[in-house]
């Protein structure tokens, strides 16, 4: 079983939800992505999701942008990434660990060699944004063979018959995205969202994470009675950033997911 | 080579997912797949429709002022001294380039498709003069993204844009150009894709864009291929379009492609010359890749991560290409070549001077790589170059370039 079918395994059992923290590698230093790994697993992360940073980044609101730009300003790349989880891993084998981002890092490096480095790195899942179901048939095939999970977006727009599709290609957990727009927009209907994912329950066993526009303890609590998983990006970016602009240690910024693991297990 | 070459079947180009051999594709977030979906189906079902096609022929004829004419530019090649060139006069359409077939054909689909607010992205500012003027005649609401740093350069188009009722959003990420342009819309598509229609303004982006941008265009080699046999009594032994995003290139070349003696040349933007990396010309020095929603060749560093380019036109002004291109590079029926800077402001003042015509500085490049291959060619001979659009837009950058300011 892998790390991320194990972690949500394990949650349910202790009926609880996973909390999946989103930052974006080399914001805002290459040095401070690890740390910042280890401090959020010790606020409460069941998951990290770590943002691959690319020039063209099409889904994101403007404060992931940013971060985007500032990792790339510092030289931060896939294979410096790879190497950031390996570390990781050295004092870490128990949390899993997603990359999140675009497709073209990827195809540069080849799927094939993606793949490899990535297991021989410790990543256990990898999200890529631009490669819909429709694209993902080679991708997919590389992952399997290393046993990573390939994780998709569900959004409000995706249709029965899509579902189907994506529920049978994907593991780990699929990713409601919550909202018609781009991360950190800030209009969250729960009704819809509680709707959609009885649908999408119908078509897949898998673990439900639901991210875009969760940005408190409150919408956390809301969000982890409906679904399995919480994700959280550009609260938490933003927060790093405010940090890391103050000259503070942005490893002060996690107690937005200490709240969250506070309101979420107590309800 | 050449009688494999023959059996393609081009016109059955792209597949029903959108791929052009390795090329193009829908690699967009789930959030736009159905309205992916819901548009090639409304495309494939209107694209058959009686009534849509006599309506876009009504609007090429009357508004835009089709056909546009072919013109022998006998001056200018007898100075050459080679083959006979012909250019293909978009720059005589209304608004001045060859945008508006496009903006046209897309903006009766988002009439049909019920859709009450248009958006596109804009570099030079053609594309988004082209939505801006289609929108005002349809009374739709019409938000153009702009790379600040082309709001600038281009500030003349911002106002036409304005005049026309259109919203003008400066984009400040990224390289500030027409790429970021283009995230911005594509963003904005996913917040308000229920009611939004977006006109992509070139032959790139998802499936099935490439394909219809391609089909809106190719009039333009419809119209040339008769207007060749009508005036010279063959098929010209080549054809010249520069090449950005690729989409008058695709529809001067689309109706010659089976026609195996016309040779054909699509020329790229070489900025400062290829081999100083400052330049726009993915199909010279790029790889494939994936970006805007498709597979092509693109300038990228060697972590994936998409290059700023150059060219002194901002219509070139971009890392990727159309998927159809680099589908037709790889099997080697196109030519990809570049033109620099300063080659295309040479070919900008010798049309200028020698016919009497000003064309965009987009245009300039097919000229000048017109220039040269005529030269190598017999006076029996004969090259059509597309000449995609007027100069107007382009004169402070070539006044700036000469040491003038107004």
């Amino acid at each position: 079983m892998s790390r991320i079918a194990g972690c949500f395994e394990a949650l349910q059992q202790q009926g609880r939800k996973a909390l999946i923290p989103y930052i974006v590698a080399g914001d805002p230093s290459q040095e401070l992505t690890v740390p910042l790994m280890h401090k959020l697993v010790e606020q409460g992360a069941d998951i990290l999701e770590i943002g691959v940073p690319f020039s063209d980044p099409m889904a994101e609101g403007p404060v992931i942008q940013l971060a985007h730009e500032r990792a790339l300003a510092n030289r931060t790349g896939l294979r410096g990434i790879l190497a950031m989880v390996k570390t990781f891993r050295e004092t870490n084998s128990s949390t899993p660990v997603m990359l999140m981002g675009y497709a073209n890092p990827i195809e540069y490096m080849g799927y094939q060699a993606f793949a490899a480095a990535a297991h021989e790195a410790g990543v256990d899942g990898v999200l890529t944004v631009d490669i819909p179901p429709e694209e993902a048939l080679a991708l997919n095939t590389e992952l399997k063979k290393f046993e990573i999970d390939n994780i998709f977006l569900i959004a409000p727009t995706t249709d029965e018959a899509r579902i189907k599709q994506i529920a049978a290609l994907a593991t780990g957990f699929v990713y409601f995205v919550s909202l018609k727009g781009v991360t950190g927009a800030g209009h969250l209907d729960t009704a819809m969202v509680e709707q959609k994912l009885n649908q999408i329950k119908t078509h897949t066993s898998l673990p439900i994470g639901v991210g875009f526009g969760i940005k408190d303890a409150d919408t956390a609590v809301t969000i982890s009675r409906l679904a399995e998983g919480v994700v959280v990006g550009s609260a938490l970016v933003d927060a790093i950033f405010q940090r890391s602009q103050q000259g503070d240690d942005v490893n002060a910024a996690t107690q937005l997911i200490a709240d969250m693991r506070v309101a979420m297990d107590a309800v | 080579m050449s009688s494999d070459k023959a059996v393609i079947d081009y016109k059955a180009m792209p597949d029903s997912d959108g791929h052009f051999g390795i090329y193009g594709g829908k690699f967009v977030s789930e959030t736009l797949m159905e309205a992916l979906t819901e548009l090639t189906e409304s495309y494939e079902k209107l694209s058959k429709d009686a009534d849509f096609q006599a309506e876009f022929d009504k609007d090429l004829a009357h508004y835009v002022g089709r056909p546009s004419p072919l013109y022998h530019a006998e001056r200018w090649s007898r100075e050459i001294g080679g083959a006979q060139i012909y250019l293909k006069r978009e720059d005589l359409n209304h608004t001045g380039a060859h945008k508006i077939n496009n903006t046209i054909g897309q903006a009766l689909l988002a009439k049909y498709s019920g859709k009450t607010r248009i958006i596109a992205e804009t570099g030079a500012g053609q594309h988004g003069v082209a939505s801006a003027t289609i929108a005002a005649r349809l009374g739709m609401e019409c938000v153009v993204y702009m790379g600040e740093e082309d709001v600038r350069r281009q500030a003349l188009n911002v106002y036409r844009m304005k005049l026309l009722g259109a919203t003008v959003v400066p984009v400040t990420s990224g390289s500030k150009t027409l790429k970021d342009a283009m995230n911005e819309a594509m963003r904005d598509w996913v917040t308000n894709v229920d009611n939004t229609f977006y006109i992509i303004g070139t032959a790139a982006g998802p499936h099935p864009y490439p394909k219809l941008v391609r089909d809106f265009q190719s009039v333009i080699g419809r119209e040339a291929r008769e207007q060749s046999l009508a005036m010279t009594g063959k098929l010209p032994d080549a054809l010249v379009a520069c090449v950005g995003g690729g989409s008058n290139a695709i529809g001067l070349f689309h109706p010659f492609l089976s026609d195996e003696s016309v040779a054909m040349y699509g020329v790229e933007a070489g900025g400062h010359g290829v081999e100083t990396g400052e330049h726009a010309a993915p199909l010279s020095a790029g790889k494939p890749g994936v970006l805007h929603g498709n597979r092509t060749y693109l300038m990228q560093d060697e972590d994936g991560q998409i290059l700023h380019t150059h060219s002194v036109s901002a219509g070139l002004d971009y890392p990727g290409v159309g998927p159809e291109h680099s589908w037709l590079k790889d099997i080697e029926r196109v030519n990809y070549v570049a033109i620099n800077d300063n080659e295309a402001l040479a070919a900008f003042h010798h049309l200028t001077r020698i016919e009497g015509i000003m064309p965009a500085l987009e245009s300039s490049h097919a000229l000048a790589y017109g220039e040269k291959l005529a030269k190598t060619l017999s006076p029996e001979q004969t090259i059509i170059v597309n000449l995609s659009g007027r100069g107007d837009k382009d004169i402070h950058t070539v006044a700036e370039l000469d040491g003038i300011s107004f």
